[in-house]
């Protein structure tokens, strides 16, 4: 005999307000099998949770309908509930009537019979529920962190300071990323270099961390706690062991190209290191320009190399890993700010994005931190940025905050001040936000010292006489600007990594519609991914600037530490299921199972008085995630899903058309 | 048929997209006709034609499948299959005599509780116009 117990909640007036709660109690009542009914006003609540256990007791119930909101909300709530009552948690079910109804609709007459049909369907599909029970899996203590930026390089050492081995993968042939770029930092303007180099540093020398740089993640498989990895480390044409970093190769070599760190404001030779504090320490043989790879000749710098470092012959290494947890922080990049052909980025060299300003700021960088002009090195008397380039403008860039830039352009003009002192600045913005600690009076300080800010959009930036004319509009004056200039910094939104849908893909998570990488909550669950065991740190999952990048990174570390402190996992037991009595053994379902679960096993059994032996498919609910994608490929009908079975969504139609 | 008859749509969602995509509708309070009625399944994939057919047997007005966006599966291929099952499964409506018309699929994802909104009042428009499915409930 089953006894449903069906738990209406109000939502307080969310759900109240446009389902008549009472009539859908009623209704429930009536439905087959159901031998309890209940409203209460938050059912999510202490108090209603309570009175779901005491109404398993007391009404001696073997199935909850709780009719509430969505079950990706709250169904872990009330099953634990139900399990803390003694009954199994897969014998609960939800009726979703807050989001799927009377936060849809207005009108009572038309939300009210809508949610009595949820309810019948969650009723007829608990009735055909069966108690589940979820196994247990070993976890590999290793994790992985994609990226090594300073989200990615925080995350690992969290990790390792917790005990556990962490790999970072870094494509680039130094760790560091984009902050290894930055001059001085908002809002204290210590010195960026300062901070994260003695980071890069510690990662370098932890023994708990392995660092690849020039590496990339192919392939990832596998599921949480056992995901299998499989890496490529690029040559770097350079024996690390042997190479002592002394840099006579980097100065004889005769081949030169743009660095890409110095955003192409200067140059790097074919053999490099992008930076002087670049870990791992070693120069890297870019093979494209190279001209032993692209002419056969030259090959000096193996003639130079006292320690006979250089190997040519180098090839690729593919590593396959297993891995307990991935940690993506895989970071953004900068907007090509080309889109807003008016600003002339491109055909005026003396327009420049806030990173390439960030490499003439520094000291490491090609003018050796004298701010100059990059089309005849003369320093700037009057500066004019112009922020929001890319970002909240869906014309010509994204509808999002960039939210870094405020600050950092603020920042700019501090530091502009500072270096040339009588220097002017103009800041044109749509508006000035700076939420954050110390961030407000940041940006008072930049305006007390004189940077003058023009409210409104800059129309056209044309040359004339060695200097560029920004037009512009004040709209709080209601007046053209015209500022004539001597260089011009746009503030370039921060956008996701071209290859981020590419990465999300291997991830197996999903992406905004800008490519951000999407966490499983917005607010409850921010740095955890739809996919177990994957998390997010830093700028891969949304723009932020350094200290919530930090904060994040240590966030997901966390989740990836407690993930390890468990010696086993339960799995999902929503899985795969076949009856072997009808499998016929065509394994059809193998061919369309993305995680290889399905193998062919051979039995042996009794027809009549004759024994024989037949293939039949077998599931290995360690590798099973749940689709369901081979229960629609059988054809025998043997395949089921568990949780969501044959029976259970054909009853859910029944009584959705009744 | 008078307009303000309200079809009687059976939606099979997947969990990690479509139905995740009818919350976000419902969070953000976008509201569309109250037509649909969804079943939750893991994924696209899990659907088999014969649900589909048995909700118009059973004298569904129309029915609508909704998945991740090809390419965004949570489980990498569950959706391409039910495209191509769909396909076939519009093909053997035609072939049953059924309007295969009464079937749609749709591809929203998580983030598109616009696009839900929008596809379901779309699609009660297409299927107020078709009128009330008889077909098969005369049949049987």
């Amino acid at each position: 005999m089953i006894r449903i117990g069906v738990f209406v909640c109000w939502c307080g007036s969310n759900i109240a307000g446009t389902v008549d709660v009472g009539k859908v109690a009623e209704e429930s009542a009536k439905m087959p099998g159901v031998v309890h009914v209940e409203q209460n006003k938050y059912t999510c609540s202490d108090p209603g949770q309570d009175s779901i256990r005491k109404a398993i007791k007391e009404h001696r119930l073997d199935r909850v309908v709780v009719a509430a909101c969505s079950p990706r909300m709250h169904e872990m709530t009330f099953r634990k509930c139900a399990a803390s009552a003694g009954l199994n948690q897969y014998l609960v079910e939800m009726a979703n009537i807050r989001e799927h109804c009377s936060w849809v609709h207005s009108d009572m007459s038309v939300a009210t019979p809508k949610a009595v049909d949820i309810v019948r369907r969650a009723v007829a599909k608990v009735k055909r529920s069966v108690p589940l029970f979820p196994s247990t899996i070993p976890v590999e203590k290793r994790a992985l962190v994609i990226g090594g930026g300073i989200a990615g390089i925080q995350a690992a050492l969290d990790i390792a300071e917790a005990g556990y081995e962490v790999t970072i993968v870094e494509r680039e042939p130094t760790i560091g990323g984009r902050m290894a770029q930055l001059d001085k930092t908002f809002p204290t303007l210590d010195c960026s270099s300062c901070i994260l180099t003695p980071k890069m540093v510690d990662a370098a020398s932890h023994p708990g961390i392995r660092i690849l740089t020039c590496s990339e993640v192919e392939d990832i498989s596998g599921y949480v706690g056992n995901f299998q990895v499989r890496l490529r480390k690029r040559a770097r044409s350079i024996d690390e062991a042997r190479c002592t970093a002394c840099g006579i190769c980097i100065s004889k070599c005769p081949t030169s190209r743009d660095s890409e760190f110095n955003m192409g404001l200067g140059t790097r030779k074919a053999i490099y290191m992008p930076f002087p504090q670049a870990v791992p320490n070693k120069p890297t043989i870019d093979r494209e320009i190279c001209r032993h790879f692209t002419e056969g000749k030259c090959g000096i710098c193996q003639k130079v190399c006292p320690s006979g470092a250089v190997d040519f012959s180098q090839e690729d290494q593919v590593l396959n890993e297993k891995f307990g947890a991935v940690v993506a922080a895989t970071g953004a990049t900068q907007f090509s700010v080309e889109a807003y052909g008016e600003y002339g980025y491109g055909r005026y060299p003396d327009v420049i994005t806030g990173l390439e300003l960030e490499r003439l700021i520094s000291s490491t960088g090609p003018t050796d931190g004298k701010i100059r002009r990059p089309s005849d090195g003369r320093i700037p008397r009057t500066v004019v940025f112009i922020k929001c380039v890319g970002s909240r403008d869906e014309n010509k860039g994204y509808p999002y905050c960039s939210k870094a830039c405020c600050m950092y352009t603020a920042k700019h003009a501090i530091l502009l001040k500072e270096k040339i002192p009588g220097a002017s600045a103009y800041v044109f913005y749509m508006d000035v936000r700076a939420g954050g600690k110390d961030y407000e009076e940041f940006y008072q300080r930049s305006q007390e010292i004189g940077t003058r800010y023009v409210r409104g959009r800059v129309s056209r930036i044309y040359p004339l006489d060695g200097k560029l004319i920004v037009q512009g509009e004040d709209t709080l004056l209601g007046q053209r600007v015209e500022v004539e200039a001597d260089l011009v910094v746009l503030a370039a939104a921060m956008v996701p990594q071209i290859d981020a849908p590419e990465m999300a893909r291997k991830l197996g998570i999903s992406y905004n519609q800008y490519g951000f990488f999407s966490e499983a909550h917005p607010k409850l669950r921010p740095v955890e991914t739809n996919t177990a065991g994957v998390f997010l740190a830093g700028t891969c999952q949304g723009p932020k600037d350094i200290p919530e990048t930090v904060a994040q990174a240590s966030a997901a570390a966390v989740k990836v530490i407690s993930l390890f402190a468990k010696s086993e996992l339960t799995t999902n037991p929503n899985v795969a299921s076949v009856d072997e009595s009808l499998c016929s053994g065509c394994l059809w379902c193998m061919n369309v199972c993305p995680y290889k679960a399905i193998e062919e096993k051979i039995i042996t059994e009794r027809a009549g008085k004759e024994t024989v032996t037949r293939s039949v498919a077998s599931v290995n609910t360690g590798l099973c995630q749940g689709c369901g994608a081979c229960t629609v490929a059988c054809r025998d009908g043997a395949m089921n899903l568990l949780g969501f079975t044959n029976e259970q969504i054909l009853a859910e139609v029944e009584a959705l058309c009744l | 048929m008078s307009l303000d008859w309200q079809p009687k749509i059976v939606g099979f969602t997947c969990n990690w997209c479509s139905y995740a995509g009818a919350d976000l509708a419902g969070t953000s309070r976008m509201s569309y006709p109250a037509s649909v009625r969804i079943i939750r399944v893991p994924c696209s994939g899990r659907i088999n034609p014969v649900f589909v057919i048995r909700a118009f047997q059973r004298g569904a007005d129309g029915v609508l499948v909704a998945g991740c966006h090809p390419g965004d599966c949570h489980y990498s291929t569950g959706n391409m299959y039910a495209r191509r099952r769909f396909q076939v499964a519009r093909r053997f409506m035609e072939y049953l005599g059924m309007d295969p018309a009464r079937l749609e699929i749709h591809w929203i994802s998580a983030s598109e509780g616009q696009k839900f909104q929008e596809v379901i009042r779309n699609m009660t428009d297409r299927i107020r116009a078709m009128g009330p499915n008889r077909k098969m409930r005369e049949i049987l």
